[in-house]
């Protein structure tokens, strides 16, 4: 992959200064190429990693697995596109094996989840069949330790 | 009891390690970030400790040829035929060592006889002298210089040269200044040591951390090999450090006298390290490839962010070292890392800790993340505001 992807993937709060060190190019050319991963799409946005546990917010997070009936011409694009629309979900992707779909979805409380499976996934044209997960804690997200650092075991030797 | 009188006197002159006392003033204070260890931050990949963890399951941990394990002699001469295009003869060129560390050890010790002159680039890592002397020789430093990014050169050796000269230690990529030799820097050097006696330790443990170009051993040159003893090893290359495992190759004749006295010190290297090495050397090429493209973020993050702060710094092409000067303090290597560490918890190596060359410099690792370097370096400049360095 392209290093200042890498890089940005990794904390994407480094300054252009920063990266045009880290890849030895100036800052306009960091600038410059950021533009053009931004408008082509490539870079779709920024966001932060958070413990929630730290935070006030009581919401909680479920996994959803689904089962669909592919559309003809448009196999699930067609009811991944429709699942995508609502706030709930925060992120849905296409799968291999058992189940068709992987959502998450988050909710103020159990309830609300649930019932945002029963009455607006389940009833769902083309859904058959759902499995939901709740998330109970968080150990690591995109590579990054939620609540501990990582324990450095080396020594001073040398 | 006399501990003084009975304990042996040479063991007692040897000089304690420059930076012990530091590093343990370091591990009582809390908080403290260190940019202080010589070892990779990364883990071992995980296809080596499989394979030790399938040792452990499946064999009887049991002593291994003294020179090592047959079929991990024969993947190191067919990394060393890949990686420098030249050839050791797995049967009786390679000897499988307790870290480069031991290998380093036994080829002094199977060199010198008491006065032999060692010559040894400065700064370099710390093992070599006390080595030495402990086998009665003479260290005699060759002083290399920031102007010549610290690189040896012919002139600087043909100075040392007397007719006592039995060994040239040759450190890299070098720890701690972070220079290499490229084939052009090594060829004058090759010729000065062309029609001599004198043998070379070429101590390549940093080998695979060359960012500008593949590392070139000496050995490479005409009429080298035969002079040259390899040390080589797992730890800085395969992030393998705890494993303890290393080795040299030289030829024959050579070999055949220092297994000796690997034979009555360590007997066989660790069995397990012995075998997941062989994963390491055969199948993780792909995972070398990515710790190098990592260190190599960070070195230019650091040369960068230490020059804009006037700790000028040669850009290092190897190991994972830079070594900025700190002239503008006008402190002491000693002084400039006690207080850094006494007022920002920020814990670097004094440079003359590897000779005195290494004087008005310091050793920054860059065995570390990002996040941590980019702290420490929030740290030092706020410590050079402080004393009116910027």
């Amino acid at each position: 992959m392209n290093e200042l992807l890498h890089l940005l993937k990794t904390n994407a709060r480094l300054t252009n200064a920063q990266l045009a060190d880290m890849l030895g190019k100036t800052e306009q050319e960091i600038s410059t190429e950021i533009q053009r991963l931004e408008s082509k799409g490539v870079i779709r946005g920024y966001t932060a990693i958070i413990n929630e546990e730290l935070t006030k917010t009581t919401e909680v997070e479920a996994l959803i697995e689904l089962r669909v009936t592919p559309k003809k011409d448009c196999g699930f694009d067609d009811i991944a596109k429709t699942i995508m629309m609502y706030d709930e979900v925060e992120s849905v992707c296409l799968m291999s094996g058992m189940y068709d779909l992987a959502l998450t979805v988050k909710g103020e409380s159990l309830k609300d989840v649930a019932m945002f499976v029963s009455q607006r996934l389940s009833a769902m044209e083309g859904v058959l069949a759902t499995a939901t997960h709740f998330v109970l804690k968080r150990y690591k997200e995109k590579g990054i330790f939620i609540e501990d650092d990582e324990f450095d075991e080396r020594s001073l030797v040398w | 009891m006399d501990y003084e009188s009975i304990l042996s006197k040479r063991v007692q002159n040897m000089k304690p390690s420059g930076i012990r006392k530091f590093f343990d003033l370091a591990a009582t204070m809390d908080g403290v970030i260190s940019l202080g260890v010589g070892e990779p931050d990364f883990s071992t990949p995980w296809s080596i400790r499989k394979e030790a963890i399938d040792v452990l399951e499946r064999r009887k941990i049991v002593y291994t040829a003294n020179s090592g394990l047959a079929q991990l002699r024969e993947s190191v001469a067919k990394y060393l035929t890949k990686k420098i295009h030249v050839d050791y003869n797995p049967e009786h060129e390679i000897i499988i060592t307790v870290g480069g560390s031991e290998a380093i050890d036994i080829a002094i010790r199977g060199l010198i006889n008491p006065k032999d002159e060692v010559l040894i680039v400065e700064p370099s890592f710390v093992c070599y002298s006390p080595i030495v002397e402990m086998a009665s020789g003479v260290a005699v430093p060759i002083a290399t210089k920031q102007e010549n990014k610290f690189k040896l050169t012919a002139q600087e050796l043909k100075e040392k040269i007397t007719d006592k000269t039995k060994l040239l230690i040759l450190p890299f990529p070098n720890n701690p200044t972070g220079a290499i030799m490229t084939r052009e820097d090594l060829e004058p050097i090759a010729e000065v040591l062309h029609g001599t006696d004198i043998m070379i330790l070429s101590d390549e443990i940093y080998s695979e951390m060359t960012y500008t170009g593949k590392h070139c051993s000496i050995a490479e040159l005409d009429g080298m090999r035969e002079r040259t003893i390899i040390v080589n090893g797992f730890s800085k290359a395969f992030a393998m450090t705890g494993w303890r495992l290393g080795y040299l190759c030289a030829p024959a004749p050579v070999t055949e006298q220092l297994v000796k006295i690997h034979q009555y010190i360590i007997m066989s290297s660790p069995t397990i390290s012995q075998y997941a090495a062989i994963t390491a050397l055969e199948s993780c090429d792909h995972e070398v490839e990515r710790m190098v493209k990592e260190y190599n973020i960070r070195r230019r993050y650091l040369v960068e962010a230490f020059n804009r702060i006037g700790m000028t710094c040669f850009s290092p092409e190897g190991a994972f070292y830079v070594f900025p000067s700190i002239q503008c303090t006008g402190m002491s290597s000693e002084e400039f890392c006690e207080k850094l560490l006494e007022e920002e918890k920020v814990a670097v190596v004094p440079g003359n800790a590897f000779g005195e060359s290494g004087e008005g410099f310091v050793r920054i690792s860059y065995a570390y993340s990002l996040r941590h370097l980019m702290e420490a370096v929030g740290k030092i400049t706020k410590f050079l505001e402080r004393h009116g360095a910027i």
